[in-house]
């Protein structure tokens, strides 16, 4: 039964690299543009794209380790786009620093009120110094594993060596914990104290499953196009993507499930300290967003992908996988910028705010491009990668 | 299990995994009724065997529709409609709330009809038995080997040319399977019957007997017996030696506004305002109460001539100057409070009904003492009212 198929190592074409560029540079105009315009709306939309990258990288880091600890076989040979893109994190720790010289506009706890009792409260853990010392030590835990699995992984390439394989499984059973941990700390860190009197002790496990939503749509998408191109394993075929349609699949299901657990606990228990948060994305034209994420992360991709041969083609899977994409752009979006429209009536959409998220894309594509370079495409050494080939569904 | 002398097909096992694909690649081709048997799920069988995907998840589909719509339904009609009750200051229709029920019962139907539509359309209830039951093949196929069964509906069978198939395939204990006599159990056989019945009594025995007896005995009592006090019962804590509590003095009970003028005669009563304003729903109300409560004595139209003549003494009539010069207040205490044989209304009619029978009475009392300019002005009145 074994599948037949070789991997021969190819460059990408330089178009994709002068895509890279183009969205960089052209992101990046229109981002400073915006900060001349309106520096406080650029500083959200720079921590907008930071965190959309964010989540891509971890949720791929995620999936390696998961792959390792659960010793799964059919994610294997695609088990390097993966790494490819949790290579984003070393890189996302200099992406950040800009943001730490405008923390004052964009974090409300770094200027409590006199007689704010709650800030003052929360001030041992949401304090300027510690912050920094946080997202150093969460970047730190996550490029750690980074850079120790991958290293494994490419030297098995050349030597082949099954007890990296070992290693790495129980480096990624000490990574998963932690993970848990530093992801919960950075949704905090990040996001949730954009609003530092709001508090939701599920916050952690909603940015989980969207950053999970949204790698395994980058993984999926990425995947799928190399495959048409020619750029894999020639013996991978459709049934390899079964998987990747049932994990979005299951993945989105998650995401709405935490997303309504957290909404409707707040619904119900009807308390002002809690409720104001999303009331805030309640006002004006924000009902247009709030209702709209529900359509666009959930019902519509479960629709796509709900169909047992949508998770095969790779037609569907293509654009379930951008839509996700998109969708949590949107979810990010929902999170973070009502923080900024302190006053209601403030327009909910800016054509410039397209900026940084295009110079964030274009910066994905380049790091992936100078990645598919330098490195093998397939984990051409690890002894799972024959069985991954050979999974049928 | 009886069976005929029809034959029902060919089966052959097969050692591996890789020959049992291979197997079903080469029957797949052949042949068109033909099945595999594994012990496990084999990974790529489904296109070896050239299956199409199945119709199941229609079926589950629709009833996982039909169950989130029923379920929104009862919830809207039960909480919206038929039976509307504010809970928690929530909206009668509070979808947020409905949600988790709309998904539970959406998954029972979804679950459910997958099980039944399985049972129904692809294992034909209520066949259930198969001619390949109780065969060595099948029991080989349950434990550690894979097969593939031929059958005789196919227009290509013979049993020579499938025997000679399947052996060229590498199949091993090749067999032929005969037909069944019936494959439908008989459920009235005096057998299965008592079965059945033994199994009802016994568990109903045993599920009454442990619900009522068992789960009473000791140490359960299901809080049949508590340290709690009844109303009605003696008390041996309280001084005055029952449960009962009487109200703190003064306390005042909800919906009810204590009347300042209790014992008191009606020319001591001066200075009461009468709230209300003497509409055409006022009056309405004050003549209905006025009726059913006051004419038995007072008459219907307040002439002191009741329908109960003889049986009390009679009132005197509400028409006299004494009353029409009596302020509003003077007649809405005596109606609450009594005077002479009369008792207190109070307890039939609410404030606001006496307050309505006392504009009632002003309505009669000026009817009965109308003047030429008075009718005129109310003819007036109705002319421009178009009447």
């Amino acid at each position: 039964m074994a599948s037949s198929g070789t991997y021969t190592k190819k460059e990408l074409p330089q178009s994709v690299m002068r895509l890279g560029i183009i969205l960089l540079v052209s992101g990046l105009v229109i981002g400073l543009a915006t900060f001349a315009l309106d520096s406080k709306r650029a500083v959200f939309n720079y921590l907008l794209s930071f965190v959309f990258l964010l989540t891509i990288g971890l949720g791929s880091l995620f999936l390696i380790a998961l792959e390792y600890v659960s010793n799964a076989a059919w994610s294997t040979p695609f088990r390097r786009v993966a790494e490819f893109f949790s290579s984003y994190l070393p890189v996302l720790l200099f992406v950040a620093l800009p943001l730490f010289l405008f923390l004052v506009d964009l974090f409300h706890l770094t200027h409590p009120a006199p007689d704010d009792k709650i800030l003052t409260g929360k001030l041992p853990y949401l304090n300027i110094p510690f912050f920094i010392i946080r997202v150093i030590a969460c970047f730190a835990i996550w490029i750690i594993y980074y850079l120790y699995a991958v290293r494994n992984s490419r030297k098995q390439d050349e030597t082949k060596d099954q007890t990296l394989t070992r290693k790495n499984l129980v480096a990624s059973a000490i990574f998963i914990p932690l993970f848990a941990i530093t992801a919960t700390i950075a949704s905090v860190d990040w996001l949730m104290s954009l609003e530092p009197h709001w508090f939701s002790t599920i916050f952690g496990v909603y940015f989980f499953s969207g950053s999970v939503v949204a790698s395994l749509a980058a993984i999926t998408y990425t995947v799928v196009k190399l495959r048409e191109k020619g750029y894999l394993h020639t013996g991978v075929v459709n049934d390899h993507y079964y998987s990747f349609g049932s994990l979005l699949f299951g993945f989105v299901n998650f995401w709405a499930y935490i997303a309504f657990s957290q909404f409707m606990l707040y619904w119900y228990a009807n308390l002002p300290e809690e409720t104001f948060w999303f009331i805030n994305r309640w006002a004006g034209y924000w009902p247009v967003i709030s209702i709209g994420l529900i359509i666009v992360h959930f019902i519509v991709p479960y629709a796509i992908l709900l169909p047992q041969p949508a998770k095969m083609d790779p037609k569907r899977l293509k654009f379930a996988s951008l839509w996700l994409l998109f969708a949590h752009l949107i979810d990010l979006y929902w999170l973070i910028m009502p923080q900024y429209h302190s006053d209601k009536n403030h327009p909910l959409l800016y054509i410039l705010e397209i900026g940084f998220p295009m110079a964030i894309i274009g910066a994905a594509i380049i790091i992936f491009y100078l990645n598919f370079k330098k490195h093998n495409a397939v984990p051409v050494g690890d002894p799972k990668l024959q069985r991954g080939l050979d999974y049928r569904v | 299990m009886k069976r005929s002398n029809k034959i029902f097909g060919v089966t052959a096992l097969f050692d591996t995994p890789d020959q049992i694909i291979h197997a079903a690649k080469k029957t797949s081709s052949e042949f068109k009724d033909f099945d595999v048997h594994t012990p496990y799920p084999v990974h790529g069988m489904d296109a070896a065997m050239k299956l199409k995907p199945s119709k199941l998840g229609y079926i589950t589909l629709a009833f996982g529709l039909t169950g989130a719509g029923l379920a929104l339904l009862l919830m809207f009609w039960t909480m919206s409609v038929a039976y509307p009750m504010v809970i928690g200051g929530k909206p009668f229709f509070a979808l947020p709330a409905f949600i988790p029920v709309t998904f539970e019962v959406t998954v029972l139907l979804a679950t459910l009809s997958t099980v039944f539509g399985m049972l129904t359309f692809f294992f034909k209830f209520p066949h259930n038995t198969h001619p390949l039951h109780d065969t060595d093949y099948m029991k080989a196929v349950s434990l550690d080997k894979y097969g593939v069964f031929i059958g005789a509906e196919d227009e290509k069978f013979s049993i020579e040319k499938a025997k000679e198939f399947l052996g060229s395939l590498g199949g091993k204990s090749i067999d032929v399977v005969y037909d069944v006599d019936k494959n439908i159990f008989d459920a009235f056989s005096p057998k299965f019957l008592g079965i059945v019945a033994t199994v009802a009594i016994v568990v109903s025995a045993g599920t009454y007997i442990t619900l009522n007896k068992v789960m009473y005995t000791t140490p359960f009592n299901w809080m049949d017996n508590q340290f709690k006090s009844n109303p009605q019962k003696p008390s041996d804590f309280f001084a005055d030696g029952s449960y009962n509590r009487p109200p703190v003095k003064g306390t005042v009970a909800r919906g009810f506004i204590p009347y300042e003028f209790t014992g008191q005669t009606a020319d001591k009563v001066l200075g009461v305002v009468n709230p209300t304003i003497p509409s055409e729903a006022n009056l309405k109300l004050g003549q209905k109460k006025y009726l059913t409560f006051c004419s038995p004595c007072h008459g219907n139209y307040g002439d002191g001539d009741s329908r109960l003549r003889g049986q009390f003494p009679n009132p005197p009539s509400l028409h006299t100057t004494k009353l029409r010069e009596w302020e509003d207040g003077q007649i809405y205490h005596v109606i609450t409070a009594g005077q002479n044989t009369m008792p207190s209304y109070a307890p039939m009619v609410t404030r606001e009904e006496r307050w309505a029978i006392v504009n009632y009475i002003r309505v009669l009392q000026k009817a009965k003492n109308a003047t030429q300019a008075d009718v005129d002005e109310v003819r007036k009145e109705m002319a421009s009212n178009g009447k």
